[in-house]
């Protein structure tokens, strides 16, 4: 039987908009980073197109926004549809920040995959993506 | 502070004390193998004088009013004058802010406070594409002088002093300020208030960042020069450790950061040639005010013993008021939950008594529901009350720094200041903050601490009530939504002010605003009347952009 090497999950943690709480963002990538997942963060003030060209040229498996702004309800959406457009919505999408409850469903509507709001502990966000982000290729 | 047969006498005692202890510990252990504070600082069972044995009253403790300022920089502290209830406050457009303003005043707050929203506060207008999703979200849609001349709609700012949280435009919208107080006939010279103006920390934590840092420094020593001479009243900048402390840092990391970037604007503005004691005595600082109680005063009273040790030995300030720490205080963001949001009322008051317990000059509590939004009215309200029934009820205001003398804060206080000048004596050899802030060094003790900590509640050593103990369902509340029309107005008034203005006027005077740039003059002549001619943020922001290039977020975590 052939052993197949499976290569790390990649993910891209990335700041959008003008939203510089990034204390957050920063946690879960090191977070990810020490469970064993490839983590690359954009850094702060990117543009929904930013974080598409990103994710792409990295070849990274999810891309989770980190939002605080209330910007949320803007860019999510912004961000699936720019992937569809670029033909890379196998990327997962999904983030954190402060969203209110009440928001969610119109995320999940439009293809986020989870949110995980405030007092979140790093382990369930690391066991999502264990249970639901595989490599792509 | 006590003499020595005194001394040995308590040792004798604390020996036996400790003998009965270990004998009942062997049977009950104490409930945790370390008690620490909430930054990791160690904490006794007992403190006793032998703990505070080398403090001498007069020299380190002192009286209120009289330099080193341990008990506080007022001879007369709260019974002369309460604090000042700031709110800080900001949303939608600026006729709800205007409202939201109103309904404080008529509530008893006794000082104004600006939240910009983001747009504001990166130097973009609100039709930027940069502000699509972020128009009137986080604070207040400001992007002429004609936005600022309607958020002061009836509020006479010769009677109200005002701060604003505002960084690398702070200089442009002291200069609408300026000329909004002008239009209600109010002179420069008699406006109070504060800009925050604090860009080292923006590159620290706030991330509210636009040029690189020399030019941010320049400009910031213009509105010092400016208003050292104009505006005499006011406080030129805000030198702030909340953010700091938000972004994760500990209590000893914001006490010391805070000081160093104090120190570099010290440094930068006598660069420039001014006299220290012509402008230190309006220099502000903010800090947090955490949920732990005892360190977060100790580390108050030391920020004012160190502060007046650095300006009266390191810079030779002459000018006793040179010497004070002046500040403003909020209480944590970061310590409020979004579980159980009911429970963030206790968290805030508190964290608010610790803050008077520090002698603070002003203070912002939270509401419950800023784990969510923007507060409601009625939430703006619950904290407002909060302050004004620790300043009417509890009595810890009819004495001045009560806890003054107590072993306990006492050695915590000279713990804090201890570590605290080790930090700093580690930037000074690094070449001051500038160039820490160059090699990333406070942003990675943030990152640090902020990493260390969550991994302290994830595995339940450090509590969190209502997220990883006593977790129980808590019914929804109804938090503050902006509304699309409100962007829909911003948009169009800003359409309508650029129609009507002297545009060929307001080219000309960006153009002197690009000379004034790149030969050093101070800016602040030409910021107010570009201004006055309803010149917007982005327009004047983009100048700089262009003459002095972006700062980007290295993106370290």
């Amino acid at each position: 039987m052939e052993e197949r090497m499976e290569r790390k999950v990649r993910i891209l943690i990335a700041k959008p908009g003008l939203d510089g709480h990034d204390r957050g963002a920063k946690v879960i990538a090191r977070g990810f980073r020490d469970a064993g997942f490839e983590v690359i963060y954009t850094g702060l003030h990117q543009t929904p197109e930013q974080i598409v060209s990103a994710a792409i040229q990295e070849d990274v498996d999810a891309i989770g926004l980190s939002i605080l702004s209330g910007a949320h309800d803007y860019i999510f959406p912004e961000v699936i549809e720019l992937l569809k457009k670029k033909g890379a919505e196998d990327i997962a999408v999904f983030g954190g920040g402060i969203i209110p409850e009440e928001d969610i469903p119109a995320l999940t509507q439009c293809g986020v995959k989870a949110i995980f709001t405030p007092g979140t502990p790093i382990e369930e966000a690391v066991k999502w993506v264990r249970e639901n982000i595989k490599p792509r290729k | 502070m006590f003499k020595e047969d005194q001394l040995k006498k308590i040792g004798e005692g604390k020996r036996k004390w400790t003998e009965d202890l270990s004998k009942i510990l062997s049977e009950t252990p104490e409930r945790l193998p370390r008690f620490t504070t909430i930054s990791d600082l160690e904490i006794k069972g007992l403190y006793t004088p032998e703990d505070i044995e080398g403090l001498d009253y007069s020299k380190d403790i002192g009286f209120p009013g009289i330099y080193p300022f341990t008990r506080g920089i007022q001879p007369s502290m709260y019974r002369g004058r309460l604090w000042t209830m700031r709110m800080f406050s900001g949303l939608g457009g600026p006729e709800e802010t205007n409202k939201r303003f109103h309904y404080l005043l008529a509530h008893g707050e006794t000082g104004l406070s600006i939240a910009f929203h983001y747009p504001t506060l990166m130097g973009y207008d609100s039709d930027s594409p940069m502000s699509r999703g972020e128009v009137g979200k986080c604070g207040v849609a400001i992007d002429t002088l004609k936005d600022m001349e309607i958020l002061f709609e009836g509020i006479p700012l010769d009677k109200v002093t005002t701060s604003m949280t505002i960084n690398p435009p702070a200089s442009i919208l002291l200069a609408m300020y300026i000329v909004v107080a002008e239009k209600q006939g109010v002179s420069k010279k008699d406006i109070g208030g504060t800009i925050q103006n604090d860009m080292l920390k923006e590159f620290i934590a706030q991330k509210t960042f636009m040029l690189p840092p020399k030019p941010s420094l320049k400009i910031i020593v213009d509105t010092i020069e400016y208003c050292t001479k104009e505006v005499p009243r006011w406080n030129t900048i805000s030198i702030s450790g909340y953010h700091i402390r938000e972004a994760g840092a500990t209590a000893v990391q914001e006490l010391a950061f805070t000081l160093a970037d104090g120190i570099a604007y010290v440094e930068a503005a006598m660069e420039r040639g001014l006299n220290v004691d012509d402008f230190a005595p309006r220099l502000s600082f903010f800090f947090d005010s955490h949920i732990d109680f005892f360190e977060e005063i100790a580390k108050f009273r030391a920020a004012r013993r160190m502060w007046a040790k650095i300006m009266r030995e390191r810079f030779l300030a002459k000018n006793p008021r040179s010497w004070m720490l002046r500040f403003h205080t909020q209480t944590a963001g970061c310590s409020l939950t979004a579980q159980q949001p009911y429970n963030n009322v206790v968290r805030t008051a508190y964290e608010a008594l610790a803050a008077v317990l520090g002698g603070t000059q002003s203070l912002h509590t939270n509401s419950l529901d800023e784990t969510y939004a923007i507060p409601t009215e009625e939430a703006v309200t619950i904290a407002l009350r909060t302050q004004q029934i620790l300043a009417e009820e509890t009595g810890v205001v009819n004495t001045i720094d009560p806890l003054a003398g107590s072993y306990f804060v006492e050695a915590l206080t000279n713990r804090i200041e201890e570590q605290a000048w080790e930090y700093i004596k580690k930037i000074d050899e690094m070449g001051g903050m500038v160039a820490a802030i160059e090699r990333g060094y406070p942003q990675a003790e943030i990152a640090e601490s902020a990493y260390k900590y969550q991994k302290q509640i994830d595995s339940g050593e450090k509590v969190l009530v209502g997220v990883n103990k006593y977790v129980t369902d808590h019914p929804p509340i109804t938090i503050w939504r902006m509304k699309p029309e409100i962007e829909e107005r911003q948009l169009k008034r800003l359409r309508q002010v650029k129609e009507t203005r002297n545009s060929q006027k307001v080219k000309e005077l960006l153009q002197k605003i690009r000379e004034a740039s790149q030969n050093g003059e101070n800016l602040m002549p030409h910021l107010i009347n570009a201004v006055r001619e309803y010149a917007t943020i982005q327009e004047i922001c983009d100048v700089w952009r262009e003459v002095f290039g972006r700062y980007s977020d290295p993106g370290y975590f």
